[in-house]
């Protein structure tokens, strides 16, 4: 039976047919799928993790102590994971350990455009790349196999187009499940210098046992046609290759590192002109330079942004085709707060006192757009405290204009460190945690203070204002975010203070909540165009009229505005 | 490449351009199609612009339609209608909702929503249907159905058995809303004539 899925869908297929007992993520797009699909397997331990870096950790327990463990998350968690995963590489695991690497060529919703196939090299694991579907599937089980057979954790990179892309998979049975015993072997896995040594050795042989399967395993092979054109190709770019040159001669290759030097050489002998095609870093490019092999890669396609058939066939043709330009001038439609969103007055406060804001990444980082514009940096996640932290110890004097703003699940996942180095290093920083409730931006999933598990189970919450006392933070304040008043004169106070403080805005997302009040009614409106600053995608200003306006359908009643009202038009139903 | 089919949903987030798609690839695949669908999701669910393709044909590679290159277009709302214009064929289908969503620039007074689209995509394109698909829906029982009219109108135009789309309604929906996505659906197919 044929099914049509995306590439994460099909990860997690692959998952349930390919024996794997444990996967751990913390949620990043475009790999947040994965493991909201695995939960549909109930055979499969599931967990969302505080952060990648423990993510890893959980999957390389479980691969150690024998069961087939995966790992997945986007490509910058795997910056936070690379710890662990560098040394993993050395001790190897006794059951299958695969990561998957979700990476976002085109920065669809990432801070960078990293490339992190380079981490497979840097590692020194193998690393296997589908171009649809079924490939992501059948590659969770190859992933296993060529782990459990060269002793060490394979990465399988996917990139956007993979994941969020459907083409049809064979379902297959599932095969059984079996957890292998627990087998003490600290000279394996105990990382002490003179184990570590030893094992160093052995990712050496071990690399080098694979750049002999690289060359005959299956998933590298090439397509011979038309011989006078030939391209390299992996991945999406596959795809790209055989939709603008369907005639050319391709080596699709599918584990790259190591990649296979015997085969690319045969290739290249069989082809006029070669082509390398990848998005990105020229990656595969250096290895066939490296190989004395004259090749066209870097020089005519961008190593930046996502290729498309289209640039392939322009490039290669050397015909500029068509260009189709935007046929109208269209306002543009960036994502916005949601009607009722708690974030937006605190934005809308931290605007008015013309505060500096170190910020973070969540929902909450389009605080930054117009009209509320209020967020002076977002470097990666957890660093709006950390960097905070280094604005006042360059300008000491900064500490009372600036404060860092931070989600719950970012501050659980990388925020708590940098609080912590505030108090011990003495910062007069003001940090605001925006308590949401749930991890918002990526759709919604559970992390530790939202009383419950990826797989449904009731959990513990993290208890915000005990765990900042425990760091030794001494000023907590908790208010709600839709008091403005109340929120404008604690972030007043607690910035002038001359100490660490910890403002908690505390209530759930708008879109958790089933319940919603009735929408807003504007009588009497004089048009002074205060309510528009909220940036709330439910007011407008209506010109003819000269009266600001409520969308009935998208208001959901938060009566944020009435706060800014000064003449009392905007008012709830029947007041 | 002519015989690829190529099918791009425009919308704003929230107006169901998702479930669309799965009734339309649920038909195609029906019709023997290697069918391929690309969607970005992340930032986009927060009332940004949200575009779903849709390839369908023998061979289909790349999940991605480029510009100049899509068969039809279906624009859940005005301005994305304006905005991916450029997408269509030349003697491709534009299919409207007349819906107007303002994006939060036009709200705060930052840009404006142009008052020309349906002329200005009336003089461009070739074959050009536009409809009230929210009055069509509530009519049939809920705005929310306005999704599946535009299936229905999109139906018209392509070239599938009538029962691979009533078995793509019956496989996508949830039974108790069946009949009330029926009746739009059909409206939808009368809108089209």
């Amino acid at each position: 039976m044929k099914t049509l899925m995306t590439g994460n869908e099909a990860i997690a297929r692959g998952v349930y047919e390919y024996g794997v007992s444990v996967a751990a993520a913390y949620p990043g797009t475009p790999s947040t799928e994965i493991l909201e699909n695995i939960v549909k397997y109930p055979e499969v331990y599931c967990q969302w993790s505080p952060n990648e870096k423990v993510a890893m950790e959980v999957g390389i327990g479980a691969a150690i102590a024998g069961a087939r463990s995966i790992v997945a998350m986007k490509m910058v968690g795997v910056n936070v994971a690379a710890d662990p995963l560098l040394t993993v590489a050395y001790t190897g695991t006794r059951a299958g350990l695969v990561l998957v690497s979700a990476d976002d060529p085109g920065m669809h919703s990432s801070q960078n455009e990293q490339d992190n196939r380079l981490y497979a090299a840097f590692a020194k694991i193998p690393m296997l790349e589908p171009s649809n579907s079924q490939e992501a599937k059948d590659m969770v089980g190859l992933a296993m196999e060529i782990s459990e057979t060269f002793d060490t954790p394979v990465m399988l990179r996917i990139t956007t187009r993979i994941a969020h892309s459907q083409s049809l998979v064979e379902l297959n049975d599932p095969i059984e499940r079996l957890v292998k015993t627990y087998e003490r072997n600290p000279r394996k896995y105990v990382m002490l210098p003179g184990n570590g040594r030893a094992r160093r050795l052995v990712v050496e042989e071990r690399m080098h046992k694979l750049a002999s399967y690289t060359e005959t395993v299956a998933v590298n092979k090439m397509e011979l046609q038309d011989q006078s054109i030939g391209i390299i190709a992996s991945g999406i770019s596959y795809q790209y290759a055989k939709e603008a040159i369907p005639t050319a001669s391709i080596l699709k290759l599918g584990l790259t590192n190591p990649l296979p030097s015997g085969l690319i050489k045969e290739f290249a002998a069989k082809v006029d002109k070669l082509y390398v095609l990848e998005e990105l870093e020229p990656y595969i490019e250096k290895e066939v330079h490296s190989l004395g092999i004259n090749v066209i890669g870097k020089e005519l396609f961008p190593p930046y942004g996502e290729l498309s058939a289209r640039i392939v066939s322009e490039k290669i043709s050397g015909q500029p085709g068509i260009t189709v330009a935007p046929a109208f001038d269209s306002p543009i439609r960036p994502p916005v707060m949601c009607p009722g969103c708690p974030h937006r007055g605190i934005f809308y406060t931290l605007k008015q006192l013309k505060l500096v804001v170190s910020g973070d990444i969540g929902c909450y980082t389009l605080g930054a757009m117009a009209p509320l514009e209020a967020m002076d940096t977002t470097i990666c996640m957890g660093a709006s405290i950390s960097a905070g932290l280094g604005m006042i110890k360059a300008h000491p004097e900064m500490a009372d204009k600036m404060v860092a703003v931070i989600g719950d699940s970012t501050f659980l996942h990388s925020g708590i460190t940098g609080l912590m180095d505030v108090v011990y290093n003495g910062g007069n920083l003001t940090t605001i945690i925006l308590d949401n409730s749930i991890t918002a931006m990526t759709g919604h999933q559970d992390n530790p203070s939202t009383g419950k598990t990826l797989m449904g189970q009731p959990a513990p919450q993290v208890d915000f204002v005990a765990l900042c006392k425990a760091l030794g933070v001494k000023r907590i304040t908790e208010v709600d975010p839709f008091d403005l008043k109340t929120v404008k004169e604690i972030i007043k106070t607690e910035v002038s203070v001359p100490e660490p403080s910890v403002i908690i805005a505390r209530r759930p997302c708008a879109l958790i909540i089933k319940k919603t009040e009735k929408p807003l009614q504007v009588i009497d409106c004089n048009g002074c165009k205060m309510c528009l600053k909220l940036g709330c995608p439910a007011i407008s200003f209506d010109e003819k009229n000269k009266t600001a306006q409520v969308d009935q359908a998208l208001c959901n009643g938060c009566g944020l505005c009435i706060n800014v009202c000064k003449f009392n038009a905007l008012r709830k139903a029947g007041e | 490449m002519s015989e690829i089919i190529n099918v791009l949903l425009v919308g704003v987030g929230g107006q169901g351009t998702i479930l669309a798609s799965k009734i339309l690839t649920h038909a195609a695949i029906a019709q023997g199609y290697e069918v391929k669908m690309s969607e970005i999701h992340g930032m986009a669910q927060r009332g940004g612009s949200v575009v779903t393709q849709v390839r369908m044909g023998e061979n289909v590679y790349s999940p991605v339609i480029e510009a100049g290159e899509a068969d039809f277009i279906v624009a859940f709302e005005q301005l994305e209608a304006y905005r991916w214009a450029h997408f269509l064929k030349k003697d491709g289908v534009l299919i409207v909702n007349t819906q107007k969503i303002a994006p939060l620039t036009v709200l705060i007074g930052a840009a404006t929503y142009p008052e020309s689209i349906l002329n200005d995509l009336k003089g461009r394109v070739g074959r050009f249907v536009e409809l009230d698909g929210l009055k069509l829906a509530s009519e049939a029982g809920n705005v929310k159905a306005t999704n599946v009219v535009l299936m229905g109108v999109l139906s018209k135009y392509m070239n599938f058995p009538e029962d691979s789309w009533q078995n793509a309604l019956v496989a996508r929906i949830p039974a108790k809303l069946l009949e009330l996505n029926k009746k739009a659906f059909a409206s939808g197919v009368a809108e089209a004539k």
